[in-house]
């Protein structure tokens, strides 16, 4: 039975949103001209592709359904699981089902503790017990285990090594297609990024970017089949399950916040910026007072309020998912209302300066209508701006989320995010041996979806931000002059 | 004096420098060479984008980073400066070159006092030198006085924003003067600021230049300044040098074609019947290589040689050097005409009408009287009132249909504000407006959409002006759609169409975004889009100062033909008395929120009545040089209207004032030819003489 979350409901419609946005890119002239840029920049073009993965995988964990159950209930009907699954899980249901009990270290073959073990022959040892599936394939696990971990990650190497070369070639081979070149011309040309002049897609730094995913991915994925590769947590999950499904959290905040606070900050910038007079100090005064109060704390109190709301509702929800989604949804729509206030800021700071602009005087003598004006002359000049601050700003609300999370106001404890992940790993770092991969695995992920937005955001802002048109084409003129006086000297 | 001749100060030879375009190499100066000898003034004339500027950052080495020389050579009394270490180049700035720029408010530190800054350039320069006199302030204070700053011993405490655009210019000769430099270099140092104030500037940059023997290189666009301070005169065009003239020759006869063709399009008295003279096309891309000459595709003399290769200078006397084929003996034989060839006239556009004649017929379209615009100064915790800068105070106008008013006056006299008060782009606070009879000031936003149809207006900056992101044939569009819903969709893009064809543009201009044209299309797009809803009277606000000359030329046309098509009034709204000259039919010169002088245009520009005028019209930089210029230049800055002056207005400034001028404003007196005018040297008569 599929299950529309509220927040899946939302990232879908957002992805129609994306969808006519870049419907409208094509058609304008100069948004297209900007894209063009971010493509032709080899770090956006990397960090695209890098982000487009973590998208991917958000966007498969958004797709929720119930599994009906083996028994059908009374009446013949089908019974559904409580268990909310999503096509993630059932793309990585061995990462899901293989459980242990406890902590495993990654790669491990025994656990992380020993354990008092009963021997066949009735006596008690304690040792540092097998695990149930990590390496559970190995007949002796102290000789074999060095061996088979080397040797599947020799043969991932050279698979994810096939697949890249197999990725590019194909690819190459579609640019020249369209290009009506031949093959060898279109990779040379690829490799020394001299494409057409009119839209030179970076497209050496995609194929990189590709190729070391593939590289990295299928030693991975074939590890994973009989290990885990980044050990197991506290109830004996798999760390790489828990941080694949952490990607959706982080994913939802960032998105959804962001779609949250930008009509509050467009509108009222907009509307103080344009209309001045009382309208401008009613909304500053708002503003003001909401970022005069510590932001953890207005958190802090909304969720609070939500959880005693829920928590005095309790038939409200049919499942545990629908629960925790909910949470989380309402953290989306708190962040956001604690958030508005800085592009609100920009962008009442940029509509005092348009709107003295003669084109809106000229408007202004046609006497076209304030809306009119505003939605014409004003947001399409601002877009730039809103863009920018929307791509830099997806990087703050990730790591706000686990802060928040940390703090214990973040999402629900039962939602696997990068925030539980590392609250949960917090508790086991006084260990000895300390208990280091679920903090390094969310550091790890974590750090290449934000440095990956940072990046895309640079390029972004690059490429749209007409205060940064210094360009240079590349151009070394300095030994031209040498040669040229060296010329005259002769 | 001495045997050999004696090294020139400046000595610039086949100077290239390349500018990264972004997607292209532009070369935006290309092979330039400059002699400059001491003590004397070089003009380097051209329009924007010729390469003057870059030629002078060359030269100091300041060039932006997407810049660089490519080849060529400047000597500085013989040493290269292209070769220096920046550490020795930095020295040579300031001490030996001093610059100064084109904006003054950009020029000086916002948060450093006057003389703070004064002293810090003495003493970089001066660390080596003799410690002549312990006392900096002392060296900053003669500076100040030597640049004409009155009450200097104040002015070394106070910051830049306390100062008036031309005292901060004064300043920054002082500051380039700082360490006595051979050379002066000014880039535009006088377009940002107010003919009055230019003169002044002008006089100090002469005075200076003739009592220190210091070399000047002045860089400008403006005919008059150069006829004004300087010996030599280069013209750039394209990168290149087209012609080195020394000045008075060079006024009496411009030898190159482009030369002559930017005296043909100068907005003067007696070109009124004719149009003007018009360079067509415009000033070619600089990115590409030129096969032949770069003025042959906009020049009336091409002939054969000039598309197959490029001329070079031509020596045509001792001082005088020419790039041009037509005074080449070699390819051009007797087909040399002669220099100061008087252009083909242009056809009549027919009979201009009589200024006199129509006078009290025609019926006054546009009435305003005693109109004020009062800006409220607000200050303290709840934001009241103040005070209030009388930006407009007291302006009775009148415009009759088919008829040119101009409205001139110095920046910051309200003549802008008068102009949107109007239109009620700004909300006048005093006085009636009506339009045909009408009474615009009561009426509500809804009420004038009607009216807007029929007024409209033509912005001065012709990049500020268009929204970047949206098409040409939209932004013609907007206004019909709002003011004349009774046109359908067809209709207006018939008249998209028909606008295009009366301004002069391709049709498929309305499919193109503003960036893809240049500030004279742009400009034409503003006054087609003014022109869309059929308006009777446009408000004209300095349509033409952001321009060229060639391109003013081509705009001031394009007014005056649509004007007699469409029998449109305009309120021409202008600093630039030549411009006047040619356009309007009756002036209003406004000083300080006021009208002081009004009339048809002829009487007051050939015998002003008000003492401003004539100071005005006097500070006018003219070509024909009768000698020196007329001497009397107006002192100080114009006042501030928070707080105008008791009495008349103009009286500080004013050469004739008298004691009554103290005592009250004068009120405004007619004379016999049909004049107002508001002073105490022409009494207001009683009525019933």
């Amino acid at each position: 039975m599929p299950v529309l979350l509220w927040t899946d409901a939302l990232v879908f419609l957002l992805v129609g949103a994306l969808c006519v946005f870049a419907w409208t890119c094509a058609r304008s002239e100069t948004l297209r001209q900007g894209w063009r840029r971010v493509a032709s920049n080899g770090i956006g073009m990397a960090s695209a592709v890098v982000l487009a993965v973590f998208v991917a995988i958000g966007l498969l964990d958004s797709l929720h359904f119930r599994p009906a159950l083996e028994k059908p209930g009374e009446g013949g009907k089908v019974a559904y699981s409580v268990d909310v699954l999503s096509v993630l899980d059932l793309l990585v249901a061995p990462l899901r089902e293989r459980r242990e009990r406890t902590y495993s270290a990654p790669l491990a073959v025994v656990a992380f503790q020993k354990e008092t073990v009963q021997r066949p022959d009735g006596s008690q040892v304690r040792e540092f017990p097998r695990l149930r599936h990590g390496g559970a394939h190995l007949a002796d696990p102290a000789t074999g285990r060095a061996t088979d971990v080397a040797w599947r990650t020799a043969g991932g190497l050279l698979l994810g090594l096939a697949a890249a070369a197999l990725f590019c070639t194909a690819w190459i081979a579609a640019i020249a297609r369209v290009r009506r070149a031949a093959f060898r011309a279109t990779a040379a040309s690829v490799w020394h990024d001299s494409g057409d002049a009119q839209a030179p897609v970076h497209w050496r730094a995609f194929l990189l970017a590709v190729s070391v995913l593939l590289v990295v991915a299928a030693p991975v994925l074939l590890l994973s089949m009989h290990y885990h590769v980044l050990g197991t947590s506290k109830i004996g999950q798999s760390v790489l399950y828990l941080s694949l499904k952490s990607i959706r959290t982080s994913l939802v905040i960032g998105t959804l916040t962001t779609l949250v606070l930008m009509p509050f900050a467009v509108l009222l910038g907009i509307a103080a910026g344009y209309f001045k007079g009382w309208v401008d100090d009613l909304i500053q005064y708002v503003y003001t007072t909401i970022e005069s109060i510590p932001s953890v704390l207005l958190i802090a109190a909304g969720v609070l309020l939500i959880q005693v709301y829920m928590e005095t509702r309790p038939g409200l929800f049919e499942t545990s998912a629908q629960r925790a989604d909910f949470r989380l949804l309402m953290l989306c729509v708190i962040l956001g209302l604690a958030n508005w206030t800085g592009l609100c800021r920009l962008l009442r700071g940029e509509a005092l300066k348009l709107r003295e602009l003669e084109y809106v005087q000229a408007a202004h003598a046609f006497g076209v209508s304030h809306w009119r004006i505003i939605v014409r002359h004003l947001a399409p000049n601002m877009l730039h701006i809103v863009l920018i601050s929307a791509v830099m700003g997806f990087s703050g609300l990730v790591l706000a989320e686990a802060v928040l999370s940390y703090v214990g106001v973040g999402v629900d404890p039962s939602m696997i995010s990068f925030g539980t992940m590392i609250n949960d790993a917090r508790l086991e770092m006084a260990r000895e041996p300390m208990v280091w991969w679920s903090l390094a695995a969310a550091f790890g992920f974590m750090l290449a979806l934000v440095l990956a937005a940072n990046l895309f955001a640079d390029a972004v802002r690059d490429a749209f931000d007409p205060r940064s048109t210094v360009r240079r084409t590349g151009f070394r003129i300095g030994p031209a002059r040498l040669a040229g006086r060296q010329g005259e000297g002769a | 004096m001495s045997e050999r001749p004696a090294l020139p100060l400046l000595e610039v030879e086949g100077l290239r420098t390349w500018v990264d375009g972004g997607t292209s190499i532009v070369r935006a100066v290309d092979a330039v060479g400059l002699v400059l000898g001491r003590g004397e003034t070089l003009a380097l004339l051209g329009e924007s984008g010729c390469g003057k500027s870059m030629t002078a950052l060359s030269v100091t080495r300041l060039l932006p980073d997407a810049a660089e020389v490519v080849a060529g050579t400047v000597r500085l009394e013989g040493s290269d400066l292209l070769e220096l270490p920046e550490k020795a180049m930095r020295d040579v700035r300031g001490a030996r070159i001093g610059m100064i720029f084109q904006e003054p408010m950009l020029s000086l530190n916002p948060v450093m006092r006057i003389g703070a800054q004064v002293e810090e350039a003495l003493h970089r320069h001066r660390r080596g030198a003799a410690q002549d006199g312990a006392m900096p302030r002392a060296r900053a204070l003669a500076l100040l006085q030597a640049v004409g700053i009155p009450d200097a011993e104040r002015r070394l405490d106070e910051y830049p924003f306390q100062l008036s655009g031309g005292m901060r210019q004064r300043v920054m000769i002082a500051l380039a003067l700082a360490c006595d430099p051979e050379l002066l270099i000014g880039d535009e140092p006088t377009t940002a600021l107010d003919v009055t104030i230019q003169a002044q500037v002008l006089d100090l940059l002469r005075g200076l230049q003739r009592s220190r023997g210091m070399a000047m290189l002045l860089i400008t666009h403006d005919l008059g300044v150069v006829a004004q301070t300087a010996q030599r005169v280069a013209v750039m065009y394209a990168g290149e040098i087209v012609e080195v003239a020394p000045v008075d020759a060079f006024l009496h006869g411009p030898a190159h074609p482009y030369s002559r063709k930017l005296f043909d399009s100068l907005p003067e008295r007696g070109r009124r019947d004719a149009p003007l003279a018009v360079i067509r096309g415009s000033v070619p891309a600089l990115d590409g290589g030129f096969t032949g000459c770069r003025f042959a595709e906009r020049c009336d003399h091409a002939f054969e040689p000039c598309r197959r290769s490029a001329p070079s200078l031509v020596q045509l006397s001792e001082a005088r050097q020419v790039r041009c084929f037509l005074h080449d003996p070699a390819v051009a034989g007797a087909k040399v005409p002669s220099p100061a060839a008087p252009t083909a006239p242009a056809a009549p556009v027919g009979p201009v009408p009589d200024p006199g004649a129509q006078q009290g017929l025609a019926p006054a379209l546009l009435v305003a009287r005693d109109l004020q615009v009062h800006f409220p100064l607000r200050g303290g915790l709840l934001r009241r009132a103040r005070g209030a800068v009388r930006a407009v105070d007291g302006v009775s106008l009148e415009l009759a249909r088919g008829r040119t008013l101009a409205l001139v006056g110095e920046s910051g006299c309200g003549k802008t504000t008068v102009g949107k008060a109007l239109l009620r782009l700004v909300e006048p606070t005093g006085g009636t407006l009506s339009f045909d009879g009408q009474d615009l000031r009561s009426l509500g936003r809804a009420h004038l959409r009607p009216l807007r149809a029929r007024m409209q207006i033509v912005f001065q900056d012709p990049y500020a002006s268009l929204n970047p992101r949206i098409r040409i044939g939209d932004a013609l569009d907007e206004g019909m759609r709002s003011l004349r819903p009774e046109w359908n969709a067809a209709e207006r893009a018939q008249r998209i169409l028909r606008l295009l064809e009366q301004v002069g543009l391709p049709a498929e201009a309305r499919l193109r975004f503003p960036h893809q044209f240049s500030g004279g299309q742009r400009q034409r797009i503003a006054i087609a889009r003014a022109l869309s809803v059929e308006p009777q009277l446009v408000v004209c606000d300095e349509p033409t100062s952001a321009l060229d000359v060639s391109v003013q030329a081509q705009i001031l046309n394009l007014l005056r033909s649509l004007q007699q098509q469409m029998q449109l009034s305009y309120l021409f709204i202008t600093h630039n008395l030549g411009v006047v000259e040619v356009v309007a039919d009756d002036i209003a010169v406004m000083y300080l929120g006021r009208i002081v002088e009004r009339g048809p245009v002829r009487a007051v520009l050939s015998s002003p009545a008000h003492p401003y005028t004539c100071a005005l019209l006097a500070a006018v930089p003219r070509i024909e040089r009768s000698g020196a210029p007329d001497g009397q230049t107006l002192p100080g800055d114009p006042p501030s209207p928070v707080d105008p002056p008791a009495g008349c207005h103009f009286r500080q400034r004013c050469p004739r004032a008298m004691a009554i001028c103290a005592q009250r404003y004068p009120d405004p007196a007619s004379l016999p030819d049909g004049r107002a005018v508001a002073c105490h040297l022409h009494p207001a008569v009683p009525a019933g003489r």
